[in-house]
């Protein structure tokens, strides 16, 4: 039997749903943290939760337009939070594609799995850092330095506390 | 079609969503005013983040002081021990800062120096960052219900953090000095080498355009120069950390902060700026040290020469201010109207010095045109008074010494006959001046013969100076 592109069984791909105020309180609550807890905790800008909050929606929901639908809302909420010099859209833009990205994927693989889970996360951090240089050195003209060995190392660290993340997150999901 | 559009759903919601955010870039980096169209945006998203913030930053404040205040008390007996001894070193140590400090205000109040100073500050706590490294912006909870605008410096005692960017009426932004979009004119304490200090977008900061023949070492301190016209002149901005060969001609100098802009947690935003002379009345008399310090020797500039190859005379008196700090008392003793005003009573401008040493001597010089007397007599220096003696500002009568040393120096050439002792002019400053022909001597010695890298600086009847 041809395979069919799914690398998933059916019970994996289940579609899960969340309640209204689960879906707008936790990338509230995401952003709400990643802008205030920086005060007190030197490393934090390293940590992108509101990344994390999407790619976990995108592949719950395993929806591309719902996905693009969240990424872009988290996005521009970040937006607006990052000051006069940087404009409505590069974070929104950013997360709109891995929205996509996240939810085509969820279609494809198991995302349950602590260890799909790690890599994705990982990956969609790089990705997430790349398309951001790319809008704000292309689009923008902003210098911007990209670092590989400062991408890999904060990559690392996000999918470590992505496991973490997400299974917290877990408990929010509905059949 | 409705297959196209079933088919691609995904897609095209994907590329109408984008292109709508690229659109509203391109409208934002179009029309960069200050906070641009998404103002009201971020105003609604912050006024209603703010209040949750501050209740979770005052909350964990509350909790941490209560913790350290009452409960945690290990170690503070020894460390009252350790901040008793550090107080008692700082109290000698603040003797002679005190010493040095009146005596650069004295000279300062010979140059008409303004300085600026903080005058009104405001207490603030940092409630938020951007929460990405791309943007280092930071929250404050007070905004402008508090008095804060745009544009006002942020510090900690420390050293500077940066300057609000955006004012909502209970919070406001702080771009830090590490920010990529941040600029601050700074400079280097001991070498005073000016440029300016900017952010990188991986949070480290530069000072830039300083020229690559100058040395520049490591472990210098880099303070406000005040160019910027936010940060007052004078505070501290961090330590150089390393020096590299730039792009062109300029180094690349590594700066790091002297605030940890990574923990700062209490700022305090300088609402108010005051710009005035430095406050000389509780000086006291100026010291013989002092007035010698003054006339301290320079490298002499060559005398005025005429037509007929014989010195100027008036070339010669202007001349006479020495030492640098001399400078600023010729410039006021020259000035119309100057004499028998404190800078006047400056020694340091005797005219009997006969030397001919900084341009900024010479320069200052013109401004004694009009009286003629160039209020350089020695009858001057004999008397040294305290610098309030007689209640006229300084401002009145001093002259910045960058301004009189560049823009009035070509004119000394006219000015200088003016400037030679005369019966007619004589008596105009008499009353303050003194035996005007006294200076007369030393002027026309002032020959082309003469050697202008030895003048004589020995003033006739006057000590040498030490």
């Amino acid at each position: 039997m041809p395979f069919r592109g799914s690398l998933t069984s059916r019970d994996q791909v289940a579609v899960y749903e969340f309640s209204w105020p689960a879906v707008i309180f936790i990338p509230l609550v995401a952003v709400l943290v990643q802008i205030f807890i920086p005060v007190r905790v030197r490393f934090l800008p390293i940590i992108d939760l509101p990344l994390m909050v999407t790619i976990f929606f995108a592949v719950a929901r395993r929806n591309p337009v719902s996905g693009c639908l969240t990424g872009c809302a988290i996005g521009l909420l970040q937006d607006l939070f990052a000051g006069p010099s940087h404009p409505l859209g590069m974070y929104g833009i950013a997360l709109t594609i891995i929205g996509y990205m996240a939810s085509s994927l969820g279609l494809k693989i198991d995302v349950e799995n602590p260890g799909s889970r790690f890599i994705i996360t990982y990956v969609f951090f790089v990705a997430h850092q790349g398309i951001y240089y790319g809008v704000a050195h292309g689009l923008l003209r902003q210098v911007q330095q990209w670092s590989w060995s400062h991408v890999a190392i904060s990559a690392l660290a996000n999918a470590v506390i992505g496991l973490f993340v997400f299974k917290f997150l877990d408990r929010f999901k509905e059949r | 079609m409705d297959t196209f559009l079933g088919r691609y759903k995904n897609l095209i919601v994907l590329a109408a969503i984008l292109f709508a955010q690229i659109i509203a870039l391109a409208v934002q980096v179009r029309r960069p005013t200050q906070g641009g169209d998404t103002r009201l945006l971020r105003l609604w998203a912050i006024s209603a983040v703010t209040p949750i913030e501050k209740a979770v930053v005052h909350s964990q404040k509350w909790v941490y002081d209560t913790w350290n205040t009452y409960a945690y008390l290990r170690g503070v007996r020894r460390e009252n021990r350790q901040l008793r001894a550090e107080i008692e070193r700082m109290r000698v140590e603040d003797a002679r800062f005190a010493e040095d400090a009146r005596m650069a205000r004295r000279i300062q109040a010979l140059l008409a120096f303004k300085e600026q100073y903080v005058d009104t500050t405001v207490a603030a706590q940092v409630i938020g960052t951007s929460g990405s490294e791309q943007s280092r912006i930071l929250y404050l909870d007070k905004g402008s219900r508090d008095g804060i605008k745009p544009d006002m410096a942020v510090i900690t005692p420390t050293g500077i953090v940066g300057k609000v960017v955006q004012v909502f009426p209970d919070s406001s932004q702080v771009l830090p000095i590490n920010d990529q979009f941040s600029g601050v004119g700074a400079a280097l304490k001991s070498s005073r080498l000016q440029g300016i200090l900017k952010g990188a977008p991986n949070g480290a900061t530069t000072l830039q355009y300083v020229m690559s023949d100058e040395k520049v070492e490591p472990g210098e301190e880099v303070i406000t120069s005040g160019g910027d016209r936010i940060f007052p002149k004078g505070l501290p901005v961090g330590k150089v950390v390393s020096v590299e060969p730039g792009k062109d001609l300029f180094l690349n100098i590594r700066v790091v902060p002297a605030a940890r802009l990574d923990q700062v947690e209490e700022v305090l935003v300088v609402t108010k700026i005051l710009e005035r002379e430095p406050d000389t009345k509780d000086l006291g008399p100026l010291r013989a040290s002092d007035i010698l310090a003054e006339r301290l020797p320079t490298v002499p500039a060559k005398p005025e020469v005429d037509a007929a190859g014989n010195a100027k005379p008036g070339a010669g008196n202007a001349t006479t201010a020495g030492a640098v700090p001399a400078t600023g008392a010729a410039a006021s003793a020259a000035h119309p109207g100057a004499a028998g005003t404190p800078a006047a009573n400056k020694p340091a401008t005797g005219s009997s010095t006969a030397g001919a040493p900084k341009p900024n001597g010479a320069a200052t010089a013109v401004h004694g045109a009009p009286s003629g007397t160039t209020a350089t007599s020695p009858g001057v220096s004999k008397s040294p008074k305290p610098a309030t003696a007689s209640g006229t500002p300084p401002a009145k009568v001093a002259k910045p010494l960058n301004g009189a040393g560049t823009a009035t120096a070509p004119n000394t050439n006219r000015t200088a006959p003016a400037a030679t002792p005369s019966p007619a002019n004589g008596p105009t400053n008499r009353e303050e001046t003194t035996p005007a022909p006294k200076q007369a001597k030393p002027a026309p010695q002032q020959t082309p013969s003469a050697n202008p890298q030895q003048p004589s600086t020995t003033p006739a009847g006057e000590p040498p100076p030490q």
